[in-house]
Order: C-alpha cells, then structure tokens, then sequence
C-alpha cells in the first residue's frame, strides 16, 4: 500500500472511501428493499420466506454478508472520524451562520442523520439479524421454510417500534437525498450532462426506498399485511 | 461624508490579537447613505471611533473593485453579506433597511487565525499556491499568443476557475471549513490548459497534502462555497481536482 502514498489519508482519499461504501451502502439497500417488499404478496408471508430463506442459505449471499458488514462499519466509523475533524476544523463558531441561505438542512446534518440511523441499526439488527442468525427462527411456515415472517409481524405489533422505524426512514431519506449525488461528486462523476440525471435519480430513490420500506412496519400493524 | 438617512446598529466582532478574547461590541450608526459600499460605511465608523479616540476596526481590503480578493467579512450569517456574487467592498447599504441590526465576524477557520477584529490571516491559501500552484516555463522569448490550438470550452472552463480571488469566502461559509473550492480553482485553471500538463499530477498531490497540512476542514458537497462565490466558482471544479487526485495515486507510476 505504500505505493499509492498517502492516498487513504487524505482529505480527498477519506471521501473517497465514504463514496465507495456509501454508493455500495445504496446498492444493498435495493436488494434489501426488494426482497422485503415481498411481503406485500399477502400470502402469510410464504413469497417473502422463501426469499429471506434464499438469502440465508446461499453462500455467495453470505460472503457478501461479510462484505457488507465491513463496508458499513468503515463507512459509520470514517463518517464519524470526518465529523469530528471538520468540527475542528473551526475552534471558534459564528454567532450568527445563516447556512439555510448557501444549502440545504440535511447536507449539513449528515452526521447527525447518520448517528439517528447507527441508533436505528442497531435495534434492527437486534429485531432480526440476531435472530435469524443466531437465536433462531421459532416457528415454519407451510413450505417448511423459517418463518421470518411471523418475527416480523411480532415485532411490528409494538407502536413504539413501528414509530421507531417510520422516523428512521425519514432520516433514510434525507441521508440519502443529500449522499446518493453527493457520492457521485466524490467519485469526480460530474458531468454536464449526466449529473442532472443523477441528481433526479437520487431524490427518486431516496423517497422510494424510504416510503418502501416505511410502509411495511406501517402496513403490518394496521393488519393489511396477514 | 455621511448624507444619507440609515440608521443603523452594528455587532462588530472586536479582537485584540490572535492570543486575546474576543466579542462581539454594538455600534449605532446614524445618517448612512445607502450608496455607500459596506467598507465606505466601516469607514464612516472608524472615523467616529478615531474622533472619539478609540482604536478604529481592523479589517482588511484593498482594491475596493471586487477583484483583488482582500476583503473578507461574515456578515449576519454570510460570506461577503446577503447579495449573491459580490464581495464586501461591492456590497452596498442599500441592501440593507434602515434601522437593521448587522453582526459582522471575521472569517472562521483553524486554518485562518484572526490577526486582530475581522482581519485574519490567509497565508495558508499562499503557501497551497506555493506547493505547486504554478506551471514551470523557460526564459526567453514568450511563444506567440494561440500557438497552441485549446479549444473554446476547454480554455472558458479554465478561465472561470481562474477568476477565483482567493478571498477565502468558501473557507469561511463551509461548514467543515474546507478549502477544496479554492484548491480546486486553483488545480482546474491549469490542468485544462497544455502548459499545465507537465505537472499535473505532482501538482494535485502536493497543493491537496499542503491542503490538509494546513488544517482545512473536508468536503462534504453541501454546497454551500460555489452558492457563496462572489466569483460562481463552480462545484465541478472540485470533482475534477479529485478526478486527477485518483489518477494521481492510483494510475501514475510516479510516487511522490
């Protein structure tokens, strides 16, 4: 690594890995999005099992699992370590910053969107990664499968988590509206003529992926979903 | 030398010197014209204080023209006051209303140590420039103007980065304090011209490590430098710096 100098730890080269898992972060989120939206079959859940089984037992699945995993933490603890030295970066505040008047809220807030969403992940991977996982699945569904369906529906019977995730998807949102362009930027992928493109494309995805995934926590309590 | 009709009250930010604790102190202003620039109505107050016998505010310009890049006043919340694409000596009162209240601070960044009241201290853009902002030419006779084809959209790119003047006002309004606009500026108005290529990807390593020496904040595209340009110096200035940064690293052979 000693050839590509200082490339990593750089201001440019730190960017350049929250863009890398940040783009990757967005890709999973697609597959994710997909296969969960299988619920919306409304067949008891046996559609979305058999996906969540598929997911579970392939193994090019699970190695990417790894992948993810390591993806994700270099992105939160990069994120982290890029909020707390561009806060350094001005000792000495403004009384008064009228920020509103040059960008938006939440291209500001990104650390703070991010640490909303590191709360989220980390009672949504206790809700059902850990259970899938490790403690297991309790009951089958009518194709033999693992019923993470019915975990689901459990879950998902507590308002105070259908909450929970509904206000995490906002955060979702604006995370996403400002970071999909924004890792185009990085990646230098500015072009006249496509990055008007990519900036409909982000605000597109970042509402549908989040209206997606809030409408399942939403749709399972108030009992479309059976 | 006042003949208008505003009244004014000012929040100046008062600094003895980098060591010393600063605040912010309240000035009325009465009678200002509102075709006085805001540095010509800073002018009415210094010589209130001088008649008064109070030190005057330390605050740096130059030129007065909008060219030269030297002045420098965060006024309520904005680099170079509220009107898009202007600096400080080409805002005027009357974008202002009688009776407003106008907090003005010093640039803010590590990077920038205030020097005394609004004045700071922007050698760390020069020592960026020094690092490797320069093409390398042989004496002698200059090659006649054209000799070498470059063409139009490639030589206007580089000629609106190079109306960057360094006045800092992205550092200032950014949130992390990063300079990546000014450094970009200053990387994209050679690397799109023929004589810039021979350094160009030793310059990109060098002006960005100095960058970073320096103490500048990261970018986070917010944005908000190429909205507070008073030169509408733009965004994709800083994705090529970092396309050539890439190309640098990882696909030159040379390492520096």
């Amino acid at each position: 690594m000693a050839s590509f100098g200082n490339a990593f730890s750089s201001s440019i080269g730190k960017k350049l890995i929250m863009g890398i898992t940040g783009l990757f972060l967005i890709s999973f989120l697609v597959v994710h999005c997909l296969i969960n939206a299988l619920i919306f079959f409304n067949d008891g859940g046996l559609t979305f099992n058999i996906g969540a089984h598929f997911m579970a037992t392939n193994w090019l699945i699970r190695a990417g699992e790894i992948v993810l995993f390591v993806g994700l933490i270099a992105h939160i603890v990069q994120g982290l370590r890029l909020t707390f030295q561009n806060q350094a970066a001005r000792p000495v505040k403004y009384a008064v910053n009228n920020g509103k008047a040059n960008s938006k809220w939440y291209s500001r807030s990104m650390g703070l969107l991010g640490t909303l969403l590191l709360i989220f992940l980390i009672v949504h991977l206790s809700n059902f990664w850990v259970v899938s996982r490790f403690t297991g699945i309790p009951t089958v569904d009518a194709n033999g499968h693992e019923d993470l369906f019915a975990v689901m529906k459990a879950s998902f019977q507590d308002i105070k988590i259908v909450i929970l995730y509904v206000l995490a998807m906002v955060s979702l949102a604006y995370h996403l509206l400002h970071g999909f362009s924004s890792a185009f930027q990085t990646m230098g992928w500015n072009h006249k003529k496509y990055t008007p493109l990519i900036k409909g494309l982000g605000i597109w995805y970042s509402i549908l992926i989040s209206l997606l995934f809030a409408a399942m926590p939403i749709a399972i309590y108030a009992g479309f979903i059976n | 030398m006042s003949t208008g009709n505003m009244n004014l009250t000012l929040k100046v930010w008062r600094q003895k010197n980098n060591n010393a604790k600063g605040s912010l102190v309240d000035y009325k202003l009465s009678d200002i014209s509102p075709d006085m620039s805001f540095l010509e109505m800073f002018d009415v107050l210094n010589e209130g204080l001088v008649d008064k016998g109070e030190e005057p505010v330390v605050f740096d310009h130059d030129c007065r023209e909008g060219i030269c890049g030297a002045c420098s006043m965060f006024i309520n919340g904005q680099p170079h006051g509220p009107v898009q694409g202007v600096t400080t000596c080409q805002l005027h009162m009357r974008s202002f209303k009688d009776g407003d209240t106008i907090v003005v601070e010093p640039w803010r960044a590590k990077a920038f140590p205030v020097i005394k009241d609004l004045m700071v201290d922007r050698t760390a853009f020069d020592r960026v420039i020094a690092s490797g902002g320069f093409i390398s030419v042989n004496t002698g006779n200059a090659q006649d103007a054209n000799n070498l084809p470059i063409p139009k959209v490639q030589a206007d790119s580089a000629f609106e980065a190079a109306a960057c003047i360094g006045c800092g006002a992205c550092v200032a309004t950014c949130k992390n304090a990063s300079a990546m606009l000014f450094v970009s500026a200053k990387i994209s108005q050679l690397a799109q011209l023929p004589q810039g290529q021979p350094e160009r990807y030793r310059r990109v390593q060098s002006m960005v490590a100095q960058m970073d020496a320096e103490g500048f904040g990261n970018c986070t595209n917010t944005g908000a430098c190429e909205a507070e340009c008073p030169k509408g110096i733009s965004l994709e200035n800083i994705a090529r710096m970092n396309r050539d940064f890439y190309s640098a690293k990882f696909v030159s052979e040379e390492s520096i």
